[in-house]
Order: C-alpha cells, then structure tokens, then sequence
C-alpha cells in the first residue's frame, strides 16, 4: 500500500515517470518514512537493522525484472543521509530507478544524500536511472548529494542513466566504479543548472581487468548565474579502453569548470578524453528561426535535443 | 510574388564600407523557377539571406505580395512563408531527422508524413528518421535533409543557396532529379535557386546573373546560356568535382 499526497504523486511523476504503482519491487520513501514497499519471488528488499537505509537483493538469474525505489521530500526542513545497498546476483537482467524529487514552501534547506552501493554479480546486466527534480518556492534551498558506487564482477554490465533538469539549488555528485575483466560501464549524465545553482560532479572509474570498458559521457547546460564542475578520471590498470566526454552550453552568466583526465598503469591501456564548452552556434539559431520558431523557441529546442 | 527594390548592402572591412549588392531591383513571379548565378562574390548568397532576412539592407524595400517585409525578422518572414535551405546545412546534436521535419511542418507530423519527405530526397526514411542530425551524417546527407525541410514547410517561396554545394556525384544526379520533381509542382509557388550549376540553369525559368552586387543579365535559359558558357559560371558538374 503506498500513501502519497498530491504534490508527493506530482514529485513521483517527475522522477520516475510513475503515475501509479509499479509492477514489480518497489520502496517508496516520502518525508523520511516508508510509504510502500513490494517484493518479488526474485527480488527481496530489506531495512538495514539501524534504520539507514535499505537492502535489495536480486536472485541470480532474474530476467526482465525492475525496481523503483523513489524518495520524495515535501516537507521543509528535512535533512537525511540514506545508504541503499544492491546485492545483483549473476547473469541477471534488470532495471533499477531510483530518483528523488525535492519540493520546498518553505524556509529550511531540505536535504537528501542517496549513497548508493551496487555489487554486480558475474554476467549480469544491469541499467540504472537515477532523476533529481527540485520544486516550491520556499526561500529553503534543495540539496542533493548523491553518492554511487559500482562494483561490478567479471563480464558484468551496467549502464547508468543520470539526470537532473530542474529546480535542485545544491548538488554534489560523486560516483566510484571498481570494474573486474570483461566488465562493462556506460554513464549518461544530463544536466541543467539555472539561478544561481551549483552542481559538482566527480567520477572516478577503475578498469582493473583486462577487457574492462567504461564510457562516461556527460551533457550539461548552465544558465543564469549557475556553476558546475564535471571532474572524471578514468584509471587503466590493465588492458582496457576507457573514454570520457563532457559536452556542454554555456549561457547568460554560466560558469563551467570542466577537468576530464586520465590515469593509466598499463601499457595495453586505451583512454581517450574529450571536452567542449560553448554557447549555442548562431547559426543553430537561424536555421529553427526560419523555419518561423521565434529565437527563444529555437533555443528551448536545441537545449531539449542537446539534453536528450 | 516578390519584388525586390532598390537593395543596397554593405559590410564594414578594414574600417571601410564594402558595397556588396548595389541598388538591386528583382521581380520573382508566382509559379516561376529562378537561378541566380554569377561568379565568387558577386552577392549572390548575400541575396539569398536578405530575402531570408538573415542580413539586414542599408537602404531599399522587400515586397512579398505587395506588403513590405523589410523590416520582419527571420521568424516573420518565415511564417509569411518563406524558406531557406542553407549551403552548409546546420547540424545539431541531439535533434533527430524527424524533429526537424515535424518544427519545419510546423505541426505534428505522422512518421509517414516524415518518410515521404525523406523518401522525396532520396534517402530511405526507415534509415534516417531517427537519425541525429550531427557529424555522423555526410554533407549530401545533410544537404537532402535540408531539401525535405523545405518540402515539409511547403511555403509560398523556397530560396536555396548553392544546393550543390559540398555533395557528391551520386548525390548531385538526385539533386537535380529533386528540382526537376520540383519544377513540375511549383503550382503557384516560387523557387529561387543560388547556383553555379549548368545542369540547374538548363531547368529555370529564368536566369538571373549577378556581377559586383549588381544585375548584369536576366532572361531564358536559351538566351543567356550561351553568353555564360566558358566564363567563370556556370561550371559542369565534372569541372565542380575537380
């Protein structure tokens, strides 16, 4: 049974596309309480002893399956630091989507810091889709600091999708990978800062067998007065490839700190890093402009499609 | 129709005013093809984006059926139906084929809509509509994406700035195919066309020949042809590959 208010329902919408209860396992978490919980014949989710956070284990070899475990906050002045665990059996397939949606009327900063840790059996396939969404007019700010970290067994795969659009003011986003032989990681990180946010956001991914891959690919738009910092180091300490990519507009008075770097410790390691900064090509903008979108149209499309 | 008056623009090199088109008068009629040719920097992609609105003119008018348009913007002149296929067609990270068709129709488009535009320039729409349109895509690719555009906004007038610009062989025997498909169903629309090309000359109405930002010819393929052939423009499709 899950009890969400209106503006809780509207926060679950914005961050996991939900508009009813999920098929499958799930564990909702609004204003720091337990709002719904389901489990599956495969996949068995558990609170951790001290109250911290959850467990969630997936049996080996579960197909097709997924999991939601949304947070929502709509009450002001809340503050709290949640520590879920993923225990991913081998060569299962799943979906996991967490997400947490922020709605502050009020004058208190409120406060979630996700730390999310994924152990991912052998063989298993795993996509991750994380979303933060910030709402209300309150003078309390929203803040966000996730933390995730990845440690993914042999030939394992995991593709983690990890967006945040609107309303956050603070966010502080740190992600550790540690990838066996043969291990897989894809990152698409999407990002919009308006006002006067700021968003920092560190990768540190470890491809410690040979034939570990990992892509981590960031698209980011910061607007108004707002500033971010995308840091990612990839670290080859076998024979692997490794790329890592931030591409991003800047706009009005935007600030952007972009440091993408490399470590490698082997000789057969590959890794390629790539960034640009820029605003939005003026040519972009006449082209959507002949085609009788006013300038401020054309640029809502070309910042959509950049962040999709 | 559109009737171009009077038209004077100039840009501003090493602190001195250049004059790149010249008190220049044009009249384009409803259902014609018009190529406006002329060798490297003679204004005619100026041309092309003062009609468009993309510059701006010192001095003179633009009519589009009577009513001034000087002073529209891109947008409103867009939206009073014109358009405008770029030589080096914009590309966009994220934006796919198909956005584009549905923004240029101005509407929701089915995807078949979009396809048969797309299958119109010769690409298979199967391939393409879910395609971004950024650097994986080839300049004649590009180039016959640009081309739907136009068919998908079907306005009353379609400017095209050296279509052949940047393509192919392959691509080129479609382009000409595009126009000449184009040509049959102008109905009362009008297409201007910026080219160097003989084999697009050989299929307009109307040839308009611009030298030093001034007209210095205008008549029927048949008439002014034979005074450009050997001169700088127009160039064959084998002298354009060289």
């Amino acid at each position: 049974m899950v009890k969400l208010d209106a503006i809780q329902k509207r926060l679950i919408s914005e961050i996991a596309d939900l508009h009813s209860v999920p098929a499958g396992a799930y564990n909702f978490r609004a204003n720091s309480k337990l709002a719904g919980r389901n489990t599956t014949a495969n996949i068995d989710i558990v609170s951790k002893e001290n109250g911290s956070g959850i467990d969630i284990h997936i049996k080996p070899g579960t197909k097709n399956e997924s999991v939601h475990i949304p947070v929502v906050i709509s009450e002001s002045g809340i503050k709290e630091t949640v520590y879920n665990d993923f225990y991913i059996g081998e060569d299962c397939d799943v979906v996991i989507v967490a997400g947490c949606g922020i709605d502050n009327c009020g004058g208190h900063d409120s406060e979630h810091d996700g730390v999310h840790r994924f152990f991912v059996g052998r063989g298993a396939k795993v996509k991750y889709v994380e979303k933060h969404y910030g709402s209300g007019d309150g003078t309390g700010k929203r803040i966000l600091n996730p933390v995730t970290e990845c440690y993914m067994d042999e030939d394992s795969s995991m593709e983690m999708e990890m967006e945040q659009i609107k309303g956050v003011d603070s966010t502080e986003r740190t992600t550790l990978a540690e990838l066996k032989a043969g291990a897989k990681l894809i990152v698409k990180e999407r990002l919009m800062t308006h006002g006067v946010q700021n968003a920092v956001s560190s990768y540190q991914v470890n491809l410690n067998g040979a034939g570990a891959t990992a892509d981590v690919v960031s698209r980011s738009v910061a607007r108004d007065d707002s500033t971010q910092t995308f840091n990612a180091r990839i670290t080859g300490n076998a024979p692997c490839s490794g790329h890592t990519e931030c591409d991003s507009i800047i706009m009005d008075r935007g600030h952007i700190l972009a440091i993408p770097s490399l470590e490698a410790n082997d000789v057969d390691a590959m890794l390629v890093h790539e960034a640009a900064i820029g605003k939005i090509a003026g040519d972009q903008l006449i082209k959507l402009m002949t085609l009788g979108l006013t300038e401020a149209e054309a640029e809502e499309q070309i910042i959509n499609g950049f962040l999709r | 129709m559109l009737a171009i008056q009077n038209l004077s623009f100039a840009v501003s090199e090493a602190e001195r005013e250049k004059e790149i088109i010249h008190d220049l008068s044009l009249t384009i009629e409803d259902g014609k093809f018009v190529v406006i040719t002329g060798p490297n920097g003679s204004g005619k992609s100026t041309l092309a984006r003062l009609i468009m609105g993309i510059e701006k003119p010192l001095s003179g008018q633009i009519l589009l059926d009577g009513e001034d348009i000087t002073a529209l913007d891109i947008t409103e002149r867009a939206k009073k139906g014109i358009s405008f296929a770029f030589q080096q067609p914009v590309r966009f990270k994220g934006i796919r084929v198909q956005d584009l068709l549905r923004l240029a129709a101005g509407r929701n488009l089915t995807v078949s809509a979009a396809c048969t535009y797309l299958s119109e320039v010769g690409l298979c729409a199967r391939d393409y509509i879910d395609r971004e349109i950024n650097s994986s895509l080839s300049g004649g690719e590009l180039k016959r994406i640009e081309i739907a555009t136009l068919l998908a906004r079907q306005t009353r007038l379609s400017v095209f700035d050296e279509p052949e610009a940047g393509i192919d062989l392959w691509s080129f025997q479609n382009l000409i195919r595009i126009f000449e498909n184009m040509r049959r169903e102008i109905k009362d629309s009008s297409i201007v066309i910026i080219s160097h090309q003989e084999r697009i000359l050989r299929i307009a109405d109307e040839i308009v020949v611009l030298s030093g930002g001034s007209i210095t010819m205008r008549g029927r393929p048949d008439e002014i042809l034979p005074a450009l052939i050997g001169k700088s423009a127009p160039v064959s499709v084998c002298e354009m590959l060289q």
